[in-house]
């Protein structure tokens, strides 16, 4: 059993990324938000359970659904929510929106939603991070649709020949947009034995179950910063709400209701609130001191993002080249 | 006497002055440390420089463009070569939708300082697939910087500052310039990138050239004399950023402008340059500017189809003559080496 600190950290980061993205699906429909988003409710405790694994300093590449990575990896909220809102305070200045965030400080080295794009990128900045002579691990995030990508077989063989210190973290949660995984791939192969395939030490996992995330992330972890290259890590996991936009989409009829209603009895952060009240480590009250220490900094954050000023004008042609 | 050094040493010098004086540059591509070193360009460079920056790579354009952007991002200057333009045709995400956009749309927190070099074929039946000169589609991106070095002096020069440089640079070497010779100092100087080159000055026409099409142009001008004609010849080099002032300078001063490119002549970047000029030089233009460029289809293999498919000095000469209403009275001379190699020293295969 994990102590109590590190089994209430895991809670709050779950939370906090649950609480955030409800908030902003609730304000969506004002249209101050002005780009798409793609949450990852239903998915947080893949994001916070590998992140928990990592060091400030170690690298995280994500792709379009990266709120909770962003988050989970220290990435500083106001920033977040004011590069949403399309202001000049938003971690990219405004111009990267949802889908392109950064925050250095935290090591999130970036987030772009061509899908699997980032992968080679991850690889890449593990290995020039190691040929310097930094102990740095990098972990990239993509969903189960990466695995078509050629680009994920080309990192994969690379970062197994010079034993790169990277995490390659696939969050399968079984759609790629509206498509199901039976369209897209042959259902006698499960995703993590591929990457077994190409001679990468990989492993699956509950992804609704941080602790079952976490422990599978510091096996990774600790065998990457000591020279033993790549690990590939499945967690089966399930978006909650449409691919794109902050509503429910199950009238659409592309996944079945009940699907749904299955995983969300699996909720990764209902579960572990109960194993906290159970062993006494929480109680309601505190849990709802939490609920509520979280909602302030979103409001706060909030304020903050529509406060901002827009980005000026001269930034429109700025930061194209270095001058 | 001036140290006279082959293209393809000066490339090669380049980046041995480059990753002597920076432990951060390294050099990728596939073929890099093999026996023939890319065409000579990267011969001696493991033995000098360690295995561990100067690196053969797995046949994965668009992973390994990835892998090296991310090396960018962690500090390192990557090098990375494809033997051909044509192969890196499937490394654009890495190279358009990402090298070219991670300083802007992360705000400027961001820098990739990656060199791709690419080499664009010609000659000895390279065909539809290793001959491309796509130097057009990389300068419409903003983000990409696009360099086209046509001498040996401007290779390393450009070679140096693309290297130095703190964004994505295209470093486009035509394969018929490699053999090329001609002064080259020794130890480290830099051209700047958007820095044009009058090859030659003139009154009469300005023929702004690109790599290797500016050696047909000098060609052209002798001829062109020969009747009379001042050309001026102006070596692009330099695609994006362009320097555009040069090129208007000169149209202001001559009247007539020919392009003359190795691209496909539909939305080239010949068609930039006219319009440049156009816009900004209207009124001093005598008559209407002239492409000279690629026809629209693929380059053919058989010899015979390549002959007729690549433009030379004669199809600048005549253009020129033409706007100038100078007669040509010289018999043609008939080639007297085969033209589907740079020199008769070279035999092929690649």
């Amino acid at each position: 059993m994990m102590d109590a600190e590190i089994l209430t950290r895991l809670y709050r980061g779950m939370l906090r990324i649950r609480i955030v993205e409800e908030r902003i699906a609730e304000l969506y429909p004002q249209q101050e938000m002005r780009c798409p988003v793609h949450l990852c409710i239903g998915q947080e405790a893949v994001a916070v359970g590998v992140c928990d694994a990592l060091d400030r300093g170690d690298y995280v590449f994500s792709n379009h659904r990266s709120h909770g990575h962003y988050l989970a990896k220290g990435g500083d909220l106001r920033s977040m929510i004011a590069e949403i809102y399309g202001k000049a305070t938003g971690c990219a200045q405004g111009k990267g929106g949802s889908m392109h965030l950064v925050d250095l400080d935290a090591g999130f080295l970036g987030a772009t939603p061509i899908v699997g794009s980032t992968i080679p990128i991850g690889v890449g900045a593990a290995w020039g991070s190691a040929l310097k002579g930094e102990s740095r691990v990098a972990v990239v995030f993509f969903g189960d649709g990466a695995l078509e990508e050629g680009v994920f077989h080309e990192s994969l063989n690379f970062a197994l020949l010079k034993k790169v210190p990277v995490i390659f973290v696939c969050e399968n949660n079984l759609y790629s947009v509206y498509s199901p995984l039976a369209v897209r791939q042959p259902g006698e192969r499960e995703l993590f034995c591929i990457a077994g395939g190409h001679g990468v030490e990989s492993h699956q996992a509950d992804g609704n179950d941080v602790l079952a995330v976490r422990s599978l992330a510091e096996r990774a972890v600790e065998k990457a910063r000591g020279g033993g290259g790549p690990t590939f890590l499945e967690f089966k996991t399930y978006r909650w709400r449409e691919h794109c936009g902050p509503n429910y989409d199950d009238d659409l009829g592309y996944r079945p209701e009940t699907e749904f209603l299955e995983w969300k009895k699996r909720c990764p952060i209902a579960a572990l609130r109960e194993r906290l009240l159970e062993a006494g480590i929480c109680s309601d009250r505190g849990i709802g001191e939490m609920e509520s220490a979280v909602k302030s900094e979103m409001e706060a954050a909030v304020e903050f993002a529509r406060r901002s000023p827009w980005p000026a004008d001269t930034l429109l042609m700025g930061d194209v080249y270095a001058s | 006497m001036p140290r006279e050094l082959k293209y393809a040493q000066a490339i090669n010098e380049a980046i041995d002055l480059c990753m002597a004086r920076d432990p951060s540059v390294y050099l990728m591509g596939l073929g890099v440390p093999d026996p023939k070193g890319v065409f000579g360009t990267t011969l001696g460079l493991r033995a000098k420089h360690g295995d561990r920056r100067v690196l053969d790579m797995p046949t994965s354009e668009n992973g390994m463009t990835g892998v090296a952007v991310g090396t960018a991002l962690a500090g390192c200057r990557p090098v990375m070569t494809h033997q051909r333009v044509d192969f890196a045709l499937l490394a654009l995400d890495q190279i358009v939708n990402q090298a070219a956009k991670w300083r802007y749309m992360f705000g400027g927190k961001l820098k990739v300082p990656l060199v791709v070099r690419l080499i664009v074929g010609r000659g000895w039946g390279q065909g539809p697939q290793h001959s491309q000169s796509l130097h057009s589609w990389f300068a419409h991106v903003p983000g990409l910087k696009v360099v086209m070095p046509t001498t040996p002096y401007d290779a390393k020069g450009l070679l140096i500052s693309s290297i130095e440089d703190d964004d994505p640079v295209i470093f486009l070497e035509h394969r018929w310039l490699h053999g090329i010779t001609g002064p080259v100092p020794e130890g480290v100087y830099r051209v700047p990138l958007g820095s044009a080159r009058v090859m030659r000055e003139g009154r009469d026409v300005t023929i702004a050239a690109i790599s290797h099409m500016c050696l047909e142009a000098l060609r052209a001008a002798d001829t062109l004399a020969e009747d009379g004609c001042q050309a001026e010849v102006i070596d692009i080099r330099s695609l994006r950023p362009l320097d555009e002032k040069t090129v208007v300078e000169s149209v202001r001063k001559t009247g007539r402008l020919i392009v003359a490119e190795g691209g496909w002549r539909s939305c080239g970047f010949g068609a930039e340059i006219v319009a440049r000029a156009v816009e900004q030089a209207f009124p001093s233009l005598k008559c209407p500017p002239c492409r000279i460029a690629l026809p629209d289809c693929p380059t053919p293999t058989s010899p015979r189809l390549a002959a007729k498919f690549y433009p030379r000095a004669a199809e600048i000469s005549e253009a020129a003559r033409a706007m100038l209403g100078i007669r040509e009275t010289r018999p043609p001379v008939p080639a007297s080496a085969p033209l589907d190699v740079p020199d008769p020293s070279f035999t092929g295969p690649f």
